[in-house]
C-alpha cells in the first residue's frame, strides 16, 4: 500500500510532463495532420535549453524554463515556415517523411553540438526528499509538478479563451469554412506548431534536471506523447491530459510491479490496444478540438 | 537495347568478385545486397499498398534472431533455420496485418513502431532466451553441402541469389492480379472495395510477403556478421530502409534496388570525409531535400526524362518562357 501511494505520487510527477508533451502533439496532429516525428526533438531541444540557461549561464529555473518555451516556439515557427507551409495539402505521408528528416537532422545536430555524454542538469532546490507520511519526494519533482500543472492551465486558457484559440478551434472543426470566415490558415498553423513545440521544449526542461539530458532522449518522448494522443483522442486537450498523467502511473506501476525493463513497453502496449480497442481514444465523443 | 543494358548489369553482378576482389568492396555489395533485399520488402507495403510500416526492423530483428537461436542453441543447420525465420517473421507480419486491418495512414504506423519497440523490449529484456544486451556471438556460417559459404565470395553469392529470389518474387506478385490489387487499395480504397477488392485479405497478404523477405534479409545478416545483438530493432535500420525506398522510387521494382546500393556505398564513401554524426545529420537533410526536390523517386524521374516526354507531377505547371 506504501509502496503503491509512492508509486501513483512518481507516476503524477511523470505524467504531468507527458501531458505537455501530448496537449502539443495533439494540437499539432490534430489541426495541421502534421505526424510530427520530430516533436521529441523539441523535448530534447528544451532539456538543453535549459542546460545552457542553469549550467552555462546561471539563470534562476524560471528563468530556464521560459528560455526552453522561447527556444522551442522559435524553432517551431521556422519550422514551420521553411518546411511546412510550402508543403500544406501535400499527402500525410509526404509531410510525414519531411518530418522524419528534421527528426534525424535534428538529433544528430544536437549530438555535434554537445556530444552524446548525457549531461546531468543542475537545480537550485534542496535533493534531500520531503517526506509526508508514506511517501518521500524530492523538492524538484513537486516544483516540476506544479509548474507543469501551470503550464497546462495556461494551454487551456489558451485555446479556450483567446481570439487565437478560437481561430485554432475553428479550423480544426471545419477548415475551409474557417478560412472563409476570415481565419489566416496559415497564422493558425503556424501560431499551432510554434505553440506545440513550446509545450514539448517546456516539457524537457522540466523533466531534464529531474533524469538527465543526451541528444537520443527525445525518441522516448515522441512515442509517448504519441501514446497519449492515441489515448486521449485527437485534438482533445483534456484527453491528452488525463491520458498523459494516466501513461506516467501505468508506467511507473508496470516498472514498480512488473519489471523495471519493460517501463517503455508499457507505452508502446498502451498505443497498440488503444488503437485495436478504441481508435477514436478512450475520452473521445467526436474528433474536436478543446 | 533495354535487353542488352540488362544482360550486362547481369553479368556484371555475376562476375562481381572477379574484378573487385578487395574484401572491403565486396562487404559493401553484400550489405547493399542485403539491404536491397530489405528495401524491396518495405517497397511492396509502402510502394504499393501505400502503407508506411516504421517496424520493419522488428521483422528483420525477428529474422536474424530467429536464425541465430536456431543454428546456436539447437544446432540446426543454416538453410531449414532460414526457411524459419522467413516463416516465423511471416507469421509476425501475419499478426500485425491482422491487427491493424480497420487502421490506416498514420495510425498503421504508429502500431508497426510499437511493435517494433516492444519486440525490442523483450530482446533487451529476455535474457534466458536472447542473452540481452550481450547478443549472440558466434552464429555460424552457412553451409551448402560439403561446402562452407564461409569466403565473402561465396557469400556474396547467397547474397544475390536472396535479391534474385525478393525480386522475381515481387515482380509476380506486382505484375499479377493481385499486385493490381494493391495498387487499386492505395489509389482509392473505397473504389476499390466497391468493385470487389477484398482490401482485408490483400492488405494482410502483402503484409505477411513482405515481412517475410524482410525475414529472409535477417537472416542472411545474422550469418554473415556472425553475431545478434538488440541493436538489429534499431531504428536506424527502418529509417535506412525508408530512405532507400522513397529515393530510389517507391512503386517502381528497380527504385529499392537503385537506393539500397546508393544509400550502402554512399555513407561508406563519405566516411572517409566526415565522421559518422555527420552523416546522419546529412542523411536527415537528404531525406527533406529529396521530399522537396525528387518527390517521385531516382528511378521514375529518370525514366521520365529518358523517354522523351516527360510526365509532370500533378498539379505542377511547365512555367512559360
Amino acid at each position: 500500500m506504501e509502496t503503491l501511494l509512492q508509486h501513483l505520487v512518481n507516476g503524477l510527477v511523470l505524467g504531468g510532463t507527458y501531458a505537455l508533451l501530448g496537449i502539443g502533439l495533439t494540437l499539432i496532429f490534430g489541426l495541421m495532420s502534421v505526424v510530427n516525428f520530430a516533436h521529441g526533438e523539441f523535448y530534447t531541444l528544451g532539456a538543453y535549453a535549459a542546460f545552457a540557461a542553469l549550467a552555462l549561464a546561471g539563470l534562476p529555473f524560471v528563468a530556464a524554463l521560459l528560455a526552453a518555451i522561447a527556444a522551442g516556439a522559435l524553432l517551431g515557427a521556422l519550422c514551420e515556415r521553411a518546411l511546412l507551409r510550402p508543403l500544406r495539402g501535400h499527402s500525410i505521408d509526404t509531410i510525414m517523411l519531411v518530418m522524419i528528416g528534421v527528426w534525424i537532422a535534428m538529433q544528430n545536430g544536437e549530438l555535434l553540438v554537445w556530444g552524446g555524454v548525457a549531461k546531468s542538469i543542475p537545480h537550485p532546490f534542496p535533493t534531500a526528499p520531503l517526506v509526508m507520511g508514506p511517501v518521500a519526494i524530492a523538492p524538484l519533482r513537486i516544483i516540476v509538478l506544479v509548474l507543469a500543472v501551470g503550464l497546462i492551465g495556461s494551454a487551456w486558457l489558451l485555446v479556450h479563451q483567446t481570439k487565437l484559440g478560437r481561430a485554432m478551434r475553428a479550423t480544426f472543426q471545419d477548415r475551409d469554412t474557417a478560412a472563409l470566415m476570415g481565419v489566416s490558415i496559415g497564422r493558425v498553423h503556424a501560431a499551432t506548431f510554434a505553440f506545440g513545440s513550446a509545450l514539448a521544449a517546456a516539457a524537457g526542461a522540466l523533466l531534464g534536471p529531474v533524469f538527465l539530458a543526451y541528444p537520443s532522449m527525445g525518441d522516448l518522448a515522441s512515442l509517448k506523447a504519441f501514446s497519449v494522443v492515441i489515448l486521449g483522442g485527437l485534438g482533445n486537450l483534456t484527453g491528452a491530459t488525463i491520458g498523459g498523467l494516466l501513461l506516467g502511473i501505468a508506467e511507473e506501476l508496470g516498472a514498480g510491479y512488473i519489471s523495471s525493463g519493460y517501463r517503455d513497453a508499457v507505452g508502446f502496449v498502451i498505443i497498440i490496444a488503444v488503437l485495436l480497442l478504441r481508435p477514436s481514444g478512450l475520452f473521445a465523443r467526436q474528433e474536436r478540438i478543446g | 537495347m533495354m535487353a542488352l543494358g540488362r544482360g550486362l548489369l547481369a553479368a556484371a553482378l555475376l562476375t562481381l568478385p572477379f574484378w573487385l576482389a578487395d574484401p572491403y568492396y565486396l562487404h559493401i555489395a553484400i550489405m547493399a545486397g542485403i539491404f536491397a533485399v530489405l528495401a524491396l520488402s518495405l517497397n511492396l507495403l509502402l510502394g504499393y499498398t501505400g502503407q508506411l510500416s516504421l517496424g520493419h526492423a522488428a521483422f528483420f530483428g525477428i529474422g536474424a534472431y530467429t536464425s541465430a537461436l536456431l543454428t546456436l542453441t539447437l544446432e540446426w543447420s543454416f538453410w531449414p533455420a532460414l526457411a524459419a525465420a522467413i516463416a516465423l517473421a511471416g507469421a509476425a507480419g501475419w499478426f500485425i496485418g491482422r491487427l491493424s486491418l480497420k487502421l490506416r495512414g498514420a495510425y498503421f504506423v504508429l502500431v508497426t513502431i510499437s511493435f517494433a519497440g516492444v519486440i525490442s523490449q523483450v530482446s533487451v529484456n529476455w535474457i534466458e532466451l536472447t542473452n540481452g544486451p550481450l547478443g549472440l556471438p558466434g552464429v555460424p556460417a552457412p553451409e551448402l553441402g560439403p561446402w562452407s559459404l564461409r569466403t565473402k565470395t561465396a557469400y556474396y553469392y547467397l547474397v544475390l541469389a536472396a535479391v534474385a529470389l525478393s525480386y522475381v518474387v515481387s515482380r509476380r506478385l506486382v505484375g499479377s492480379r493481385i499486385g493490381r490489387a494493391f495498387v487499386a487499395l492505395r489509389e482509392n480504397e473505397a473504389l476499390a472495395e466497391s468493385i470487389g477488392v477484398d482490401v482485408t485479405h490483400y492488405l494482410v497478404l502483402a503484409a505477411v510477403v513482405s515481412a517475410a523477405m524482410a525475414g529472409l534479409g535477417g537472416s542472411l545478416y545474422a550469418h554473415y556478421t556472425r553475431f545478434v545483438s538488440p541493436e538489429v530493432f534499431l531504428f536506424s535500420y527502418t529509417v535506412t530502409m525508408v530512405i532507400m525506398v522513397v529515393a530510389g522510387g517507391k512503386g517502381t521494382l528497380a527504385g529499392p534496388l537503385v537506393g539500397a546500393v546508393l544509400f550502402t556505398a554512399l555513407p561508406e564513401a563519405l566516411r572517409l570525409a566526415a565522421s559518422w554524426q555527420w552523416q546522419m545529420l546529412a542523411y536527415g537533410l537528404l531525406l527533406i531535400l529529396l521530399v522537396f526536390f525528387l518527390p517521385r523517386g531516382i528511378v521514375p524521374q529518370v525514366v521520365a526524362s529518358f523517354s522523351g516526354h516527360p510526365r509532370s507531377a500533378p498539379g505542377s505547371k511547365t512555367p512559360l518562357q
